[in-house]
């Protein structure tokens, strides 16, 4: 449905723009937006402005900040942890890409059939998006196990590592996890996208005798365009907030192997009390977050900016 | 679509990916159900895959005795009032973004969609100091007014995205009849907004039920705790009774589930909540 909304919608401003402006009327008036605003501006907008001032501050969570100039940027910056947090984070998220685009795309393209089986197969698709991450994440550690887990159920010696424990392998455990939990919901994507492109595409591609995967390639691939980008763009930005599930998973570790940016604002901010470094890293965070959504639009078209955003 | 349903030969590979697909989703979830059902003896001698061989609902009934029904009944608090206040300002001011002509509405609008690109970590830490501040530390309002503040970007866009596929003919009408702004929004934007409240309120209720951050660092003791800060708490207390953490993730997802058997079309517009195209 919800797919269907975006184009009649910009059919819909058309109109609005058409219809004569009635000047007796101005329409509602803004205090019935206002608690929403009040809310928003409240628990949103002045914690994104607080952070920032947080940054210059010295705070251990418990008294009161104190202005501590750039000292904290300084520090944070030259932290090996933090450092190593930030490489951790870009592998995270090109990896989680790399995996999780394709697999989602096929997925979608599959799920978009209309053969029964795939309909059916589709419902059962959409389980992980039901549990919550400490969920998924609790399940994972068990299932992980090197003695009680998988690879005694399988007899496959090869599935009964020390999965979390090693810091070689918790990184991958952990990139798996995350397309477990997030596959699902690109694949939903995908498979609206697909949905959108007109069957006589297809026809016609057939009457020329494309086979499936020239028809893959040259028809469902370029329609999927603004799909590939809006799935991406989530998914990305996603990668720089992917917290609970690590944190239950991992806690960061073996060591500080799985510790992300995110997970490293946390630790800093909540168990080692700096709340000033760890708001450095939540500005970080913000400012990557930004930049990426802005670069990826604009990718989308110059002006296709505003009406991504209001069809998304 | 025809064009694909008339192939002659039938998609093995692609076929062949899917149940293998299917295996990668379901194993885990198998997984979860069957140990659940486990005696905790039989946990470490039984295959782990294998159908119990003695299937009890003893890690159930063990869950239950520990509160687990405070916990439950504390979530279902937050969603209920989170979700029920999303949806009031939200379509209000979704109501004065379509309706008004103001120039200022288009501005408060872009405010909204810049909140979407907020990130919900990265303000925790002045979220927290604003909470004590309040002095709502470790209430459930600690939960609920941040949950409600960054559900409504999201929210406000749905619901006017699909308001304004609402004829401006009929709301003039109204004015015409002499209705009020608020009877205005009561018996015309609502009702035909009515599939987009759904889809909104279940998304919003999603993110609200399975939140672990709000709670994690805005709640301590255990009178506040909500079932996903629960599930990592059994899992710290209950480290070696495997079963009866995996049942505790059974039932705090069985209402989610019960809610996908029942409106799973809504459920799964309200997870891509538009996002698609």
């Amino acid at each position: 449905m919800s797919v269907a909304v975006a184009p009649r919608v910009s059919e819909a401003r058309e109109q609005r723009a058409r219809r004569p402006a009635p000047g007796h009327r101005r329409g509602p008036s803004l205090w019935m937006a206002s608690p929403a605003l009040v809310l928003f501006g409240v628990f949103a907008v002045v914690p994104l402005l607080g952070v920032v001032v947080l940054s210059f501050m010295s705070w251990d969570g418990l008294g009161d900040p104190v202005w501590n100039g750039a000292g904290n940027w300084g520090r944070t910056l030259a932290d090996p942890v933090t450092q190593n947090a930030m490489k951790l984070t870009i592998v995270v998220t090109v990896v989680s890409w790399l995996f999780q685009t394709p697999v989602a795309l096929l997925l979608g393209v599959f799920m978009s059939g209309r053969q029964r089986y795939r309909a059916v197969l589709s419902v059962l698709y959409f389980l992980p998006l039901l549990f919550s991450a400490a969920a998924v994440a609790i399940a994972y550690r068990a299932l992980l196990d090197p003695n009680f887990g998988l690879g005694s159920a399988l007899g496959v010696p090869w599935l009964s590592q020390d999965w979390i424990g090693d810091p070689d392998l918790a990184l991958w455990v952990v990139l798996f996890v995350i397309g477990w939990c997030f596959v699902p919901f690109h694949s939903l994507l995908y498979q609206g996208g697909v949905r959108q492109i007109p069957a006589s595409m297809y026809e016609a591609a057939l009457l020329d005798g494309a086979g499936r995967v020239q028809q893959f390639l040259h028809i469902t691939l370029p329609q999927l365009k603004y799909t590939i980008i809006t799935s991406s763009t989530l998914m990305i930005v996603g990668s720089l907030t992917y917290f609970d599930l690590i944190f239950v998973l991992t806690n960061g570790g073996p060591g500080n192997a799985t510790r992300i940016l995110p997970l490293d604002m946390y630790l800093t901010g909540f168990r080692s009390y700096d709340m000033g470094k760890a708001s450095v890293i939540a500005v970080i965070l913000v400012v990557v977050g930004l930049t990426v959504s802005l670069l990826l639009n604009r990718l989308s078209g110059a002006n296709k900016m505003e009406s991504q955003m209001e069809g998304l | 679509m025809s064009a694909r349903t008339a192939r002659t030969t039938p998609n093995v590979l692609g076929g062949l990916a899917g149940w293998v697909w299917l295996a990668v989703i379901i194993v885990p979830i198998y997984y979860i159900l069957v140990t659940s059902l486990r005696p905790q003896a039989d946990y470490y001698s039984e295959n782990p895959l294998s159908w119990p061989s003695h299937p009890t609902l003893g890690a159930y009934g063990e869950v239950l005795a520990n509160d687990f029904v405070r916990y439950f009944g504390n979530s279902v608090f937050v969603t209920v009032i989170s979700v029920a206040v999303i949806l009031s300002v939200a379509l209000m001011a979704s109501y004065v973004v379509v309706r008004s002509t103001r120039r200022s509405t288009s501005r408060l609008f872009q405010v909204f969609l810049l909140g979407i690109a907020i990130p919900i970590q990265a303000t925790i830490i002045p979220v927290y100091y604003l909470i004590i501040q309040l002095g709502l530390y470790d209430t459930l309002w600690a939960l609920i007014l941040p949950s409600i503040a960054f559900a409504i970007p999201l929210s406000v866009l749905i619901l006017t995205n699909f308001m304004r596929d609402v004829p401006g003919e009929l709301f003039e009408s109204m004015t015409v009849d002499g209705a009020g702004e608020w009877r205005t929004l009561w018996s015309l934007a609502l009702p035909l907004t009515r599939p987009a409240i759904v889809t909104v309120g279940v998304y919003n209720a999603l993110q609200v039920w399975n939140g672990f951050l709000f709670p994690l660092v805005l709640t301590q003791s255990a009178e506040t705790r909500v079932l996903p800060l629960s599930l990592w708490a059994f899992q710290g207390e209950f480290s070696v009774n495997v079963p009866a953490v995996l049942a505790a993730v059974v039932l705090s997802v069985l209402p989610i589930l019960a809610a996908y058997v029942v409106g799973r079309r809504q459920l799964v517009s309200g997870l891509t909540a538009g996002f698609g195209k």
